[in-house]
This record gives structure tokens, sequence and C-alpha cells, in this order.
């Protein structure tokens, strides 16, 4: 052969090289979108209604408190809580960055500061805004396939996220997403700093409403050396139903 | 002999009245200084024992390893079958539980929304059980400031700088806003009946007082309770008997895989009062071991003054006939004269002030504004103490050390050579 050819034939190689190269990495871009998008429609919609029991594991006991939460996106959310005797009947109400809350013991309506947002539920290892905020992940965070790997079986995706916006309780966080479901079966969520803030999973996934969602997660606050963890259990829930806006007035606090 | 004496001293205003005036204000001042030091030292710890750590104190063990938090989730829990049980074993104590709850206090306006909200730190006390000696640990009749005691578990004290800051008025409803032993958010209401000032700075600026029923409805803590103190009978803490009952109670109480098991501390094992109590011992003995020294000196040398300002007087003595021996013995008898007179005069100064000063106290809660360390809980206001050894220690300046000053001072007198004496005299 040649010494032409054989120069055509490197350069023709470089060439399928590049575009393999090009193909594949510009077919992992696309995947990480589609693969936040797929998740953010299962997990994400436009309102929300659930009835939940929350398991909290507690150094000495579990306690077992139900709930109803009505959800809209991020800046709305109203919670009653139905049982146990002492916390039934106690409501709060998010709207933006402000929490109300209503006591029937004291009748009440006191609003709590920001920073409770953060804070604790009710002795659980999920914070308000665990609890209340729905809002895709595609909106706050960049993402990165940082690869792909099979526990017990089943294939994920290990996706990490660094925050766009300012303000999120969690700015970084990893997810490992599960390929048939496109639901983050695990997520490590992580302080800014890259401080382990807290683990969550999720099981019992099924379909509601044409989309999957899993009926049980389990947070377990890192912070906390004595944690436990605390189950959440989601017993009915509704996407996008019309919730009215006098849902979320202070009045429907003390109805 | 004595008559003699006697008659000397009334007559011979020099030789009595200065004596007895210096005698009877050392004397005056060693009392008021042991008093000042005893009652400073012993309230100090008795404010921090009312306060925080009893004489002495029983929790649970995982409680004690966290106890700056207030951990309430891990309080003791049957709270009565452990006060029995402490009442039968250890009745040299008495015990009462006390729960330590901390979260915001919050004021509403005329349509109920929040017109004022502050930080607090709350103590809930067994006020209003009937044989509950908390009213006057805690001395509430003189540092109630507004307002009654505590009648009712919802009703609340506040402290006066609390008060202040949020604007309450008595008869006010508070909301207070915090978690219940399980880590759940709770609101409860409790009603202003007072406000306190004890006297301690920072802590008086966030601190409010309720009964332990009212407590435990606020936090879910159904005959539960954070510690449970104890205090002996007299009030007076005891650390040697301390120790002994904690070192038998946590040997009894030795199930190391139990995490919610009964611990006991005493009082020197909390916020490093063990170092304090030791200190304060020396220091007091150190104190007053220099005070006296110093007494003593100023005596012993008045002592010696005195004999040598009446160097002519016994040389006369001595001319006339008096045996050596005679005119000593008349010095220290007159010596001890004095010093009684003194040590008499300068207690029946020293004790009316002394327990002057216990009742009134001295105010430095100007001095301590500024200190905001929480660990040691000590009063601004001083108070001194009246104890049995008061009557007495006024001899040990008053009588010894002016009678060791003059048997000092007297040796002279067997140095004085005979055939010399009315040479002496004729200078």
């Amino acid at each position: 052969m040649c010494s032409v050819d054989i120069k055509k034939e490197q350069k023709m190689r470089r060439i399928i090289l590049l575009f393999l190269l090009s193909f594949v990495f510009g077919q992992n871009e696309i995947s990480v979108k589609e693969i936040i998008q797929e998740m953010d429609n299962n997990l994400n919609a436009k309102s929300r209604v659930l009835t939940s029991k929350m398991v909290v594991h507690g150094r000495r006991t579990s306690r077992t408190i139900e709930s109803k939460n009505w959800v809209v996106g991020t800046d709305q959310a109203f919670t009653e809580y139905l049982s146990p005797p002492r916390e039934a009947g106690t409501k709060m109400l998010k709207v933006g960055n402000k929490l109300w809350t209503y006591s029937p013991q004291t009748d009440r309506v006191i609003q709590i500061s920001g920073h409770m947002l953060r804070q604790s539920v009710m002795g659980s290892d999920m914070s308000y805004n665990d609890m209340m905020e729905d809002q895709p992940l595609m909106d706050r965070y960049a993402t990165t396939l940082e690869g792909s790997v099979i526990i017990d079986g089943r294939d994920y995706w290990i996706i990490f996220m660094d925050a766009k916006v300012k303000g999120l309780s969690y700015p970084k966080r990893r997810a490992w997403i599960d390929k048939e479901y496109f639901l983050p079966t695990k997520e490590e969520l992580y302080a800014k700093s890259g401080k382990l803030l807290k683990t969550a999973t999720m099981d019992g996934i099924k379909k509601v409403q044409g989309r999957w969602f899993p009926s049980r997660y389990l947070f377990k606050d890192e912070l906390k050396r004595t944690s436990k963890g605390t189950e959440w259990i989601i017993d009915e829930i509704e996407f996008d139903s019309d919730i009215p806006e006098s849902r979320f007035s202070k009045v429907m606090l003390r109805k | 002999m004595f008559r003699f004496v006697l008659k000397g001293i009334l007559r011979d205003r020099s030789r009595s009245l200065f004596p007895i005036i210096v005698v009877s204000l050392i004397v005056a001042l060693v009392i008021f200084n042991r008093g000042f030091l005893v009652g400073s030292m012993n309230g100090m710890f008795k404010d921090t024992a009312v306060i925080s750590s009893g004489h002495v104190k029983v929790m649970t063990h995982a409680y004690q390893k966290e106890s700056q938090l207030m951990p309430n989730d891990l309080a003791l829990m049957d709270v009565d079958e452990i006060l029995k049980d402490l009442e039968i074993k250890y009745p040299n104590y008495f015990w009462s539980p006390k729960i330590s709850f901390a979260g915001l206090l919050d004021l509403p306006d005329e349509h109920g929304d929040t017109k004022s909200q502050g930080p607090v730190m709350a103590y809930g006390v067994d006020f209003l059980s009937s044989n509950s000696r908390q009213f006057e640990l805690w001395e509430l009749e003189k540092r109630i400031v507004l307002g009654r005691m505590i009648k009712d578990p919802t009703d609340a004290l506040v402290g006066h700088k609390l008060a202040d800051k949020l604007g309450l008025s008595l008869g006010d409803q508070v909301t207070y806003i915090g978690t219940t032993m399980n880590n759940a958010f709770t609101t409860f209401n409790f009603t202003v009946v007072g406000t306190f000032n004890l006297g301690m700075g920072p802590l008086d600026k966030q601190m409010m007082l309720v009964d332990i029923e009212g407590a435990r409805m606020a936090l879910d803590m159904d005959n539960a309770a954070s510690e449970i103190l104890g205090f002996m009978h007299d009030l007076y803490y005891n650390d040697d008997a301390s120790i002994e009952i904690r070192n038998e109670f946590n040997t009894f109480h030795s199930d190391t895989t139990d995490l919610f098991r009964s611990s006991m501390i005493a009082l020197r094992d909390a916020n490093q009062m063990g170092t304090m109590i030791d200190l304060v011992d020396w220091s007091v003995f150190i104190i007053l071991g220099i005070f006296l020294f110093i007494a003593m000196i100023v005596l012993w040398n008045m002592g010696i003054m005195s004999g040598l300002r009446r160097y002519g007087e016994i040389g006369v003595r001595l001319a006339m006939g008096e045996t050596k021996g005679q005119v000593y013995r008349s010095l220290i008898l007159e010596s001890t004269i004095i010093g009684t007179i003194g040590t008499i005069i300068g207690t029946c100064i020293g004790l009316p002030l002394t327990y002057y000063v216990q009742a009134v106290g001295i105010d430095y809660s100007a001095a301590f504004e500024n200190l905001n360390s929480t660990t040691m809980i000590m009063s601004s206001v001083f108070y001194t103490q009246v104890t049995p050894d008061l009557y007495y220690i006024g001899i040990i300046p008053g009588v010894l050390a002016t009678v060791f000053g003059t048997m000092l001072a007297g040796r002279a007198i067997y140095k004085r050579e005979m055939a010399q004496l009315f040479k002496e005299l004729e200078t």
C-alpha cells in the first residue's frame, strides 16, 4: 500500500473517531436533560393533594403523624395534621418564604421566621421545605452524568446536580435514577460546602395518573448523630387537581 | 488584783480607750469578713444549686451527656416512681423534678397577630405540690418585682428585663413556641402573673418560670422531667455527703448498656463547679488566715507599744517591791480584760452588721451587667451569712492576739536589772 493511501486511511479513521466522540458526548448531554425531564415529569405537577403518614423513629419510641397537604409549586403549601390527637387540628401555611402555624390549643396564628422552613417537621428528619416544595429539578440545577451502576439487578444512572439558583436548601445533590422508572430511588443531599446533610431513598413505586411515583420515602438527617430516619408514607396522592386560591389564605388556618 | 487592774483600766483612759477601740474594730471586721466570705460563697453555690444543679441531680445517662442542649427527648420518665425511691433511700435530701426548655415567647396584639417575640429560657419547677419548698429556694417573695406568685399550672413568672423587652403586662397571655419532648412543634399559652428579678444579669433577660405541670402540658411530658434535683434539708451544701450518695447511687445504676439509666451528679460535677468549690474552700481559708494574721500583728504591736509606753511605770512598780512575775501577770490580766471587752464590743458591732447584710445584701448588678456567661450562675447581690462560729471567732484576734502581744512585750520586764532601776528612773 502506498503512503498516500495510508494517509487517507488515517484521515478517515480520525474523522470517524471524531464523529463517534461527538455523537457519544452529544448523546449524553441530551440524555441527562431527558433523564431529568422524565424524572420531573414523574415527580412534579402543577399541583398536588396528598394524604400521608410520617413515621418518626426517635431515640426512644416511634411516632406516626398523619397529615393532608395541598401544594402548588414551591410558593404555596397548606398542611393539616390529622393525628395523633395532640397534633390533630394543627395547620401550617406556607406562602413564598413565609410560614404561619395555627394550633387549636392556643387558638393563635403565629408566623414563623423563614429559616424555620429548613427545620425539622414534628421532630422528623424532614424539613418543611422537603415536605412542602414541588418544583422541577431542571429549573434549579445544572446536571452532570457521572455514570451508570447496577445495584441489586436494577440499572441506575448516577447524576450529580449543582444549584444554578441561590437559596436552595440543598445546593448540591447526587441521585441514583432508576432507568426504568425515571425516579431517584436514592439521593444524597449536600450543603454548598459539600457536607452531606441528608440521604433520601424511595420505594413502593406505582403508577399514579400515568406517572411513576413512590409511595414511601425514607429520609435520614445525617447531621443528627443518633437519627434513625423518618419514613414518609404517601397514602393518597392526586396530581394537577384544581386547588382554589382561597386554600392558601390565612383564614383557612382557623377553619 | 483583778479589781486593782480593772480600776487601773477604767481610770487611765489612755490605757483602755484606744486599745479597746482597736480591738473592737478588728473583731468586728473579722466577723463581718468571715460572714461575707461564707455568705457569698454559699450564695453562689445555692443559686447554682437552685437554678441548675441541686446539691445532687438525677437525670438519664443520655441526657447528662448532652445536657447543654436540653434534650428533653432523653428526659426521665415515670418520675413519680423515681421520686418515691429517692425519698426512701436518701431521706437526708428533699427531691424536686424540674424541666428545662427553651424556645420563643410570642405576645399577640388585639387581632391575635404577633406584637412582639423573643427567645426565652424557661424552667418548669414544682411550685404547686403541697410539700414543695421551691418558693423558699427561689426566694420569690423578695425577687418578685410585680404581680403575684404562681397559683395555676398555666401561670408564668417572667424575668423583669424580658417583660420590659417584649412589652409584657400582668395578665397578658403569651404563647410559648418550641418543641415537645418528641421534638414536635408546639405552642402553648401561659398567663403572665408576675415579673421577677433574680439579680443574675444575663439570665434575667430571657428567663421564664412556670409550674412543672404547665411545662409538662406544653412539652407533652406527662410524668417526665429533665432532671430531679436533690437538696439537703438545711440547704447548706455538704460536698462530702453529696459525693458519697452520688457514688452509691451510680454504683447501683451501673448498667452501661442502658442509655436511659438514671445517673446522679453532685454539685461539684456540674459546670466545673468542683474546681470552684475547691478554690473557694482554699480562698476562704487563705483570706481569713491572712486577715487574722494581720489583725494579730496589729494587736501584738499594740501590746508592745503599750509595754514600751509604760516602761517608767513598770520600773516604779518594780522599785517599789512588786516582783517581776506580779507585774507580768498584771499586764497579762489587763490585756485579757481589754481583749475581752474589745471582743464583746466588736462582736456586738460585727454580728448585727453581718445580720443586716444577710437580710439586705450588697448589690453588684451594675458591675455584672455586661457579663454574658451563664455557665456559672452567680447572683449579683451578695449576702453575708451568720454562722455559729461568728459568735466566738472574735476571741482569736481580740483576746488571744492581744494577750500574746502583751506576753511578748512583757518579756522586757524580766530583762530589767534591779540595780539599774533608779538610774533609769532618774533620766
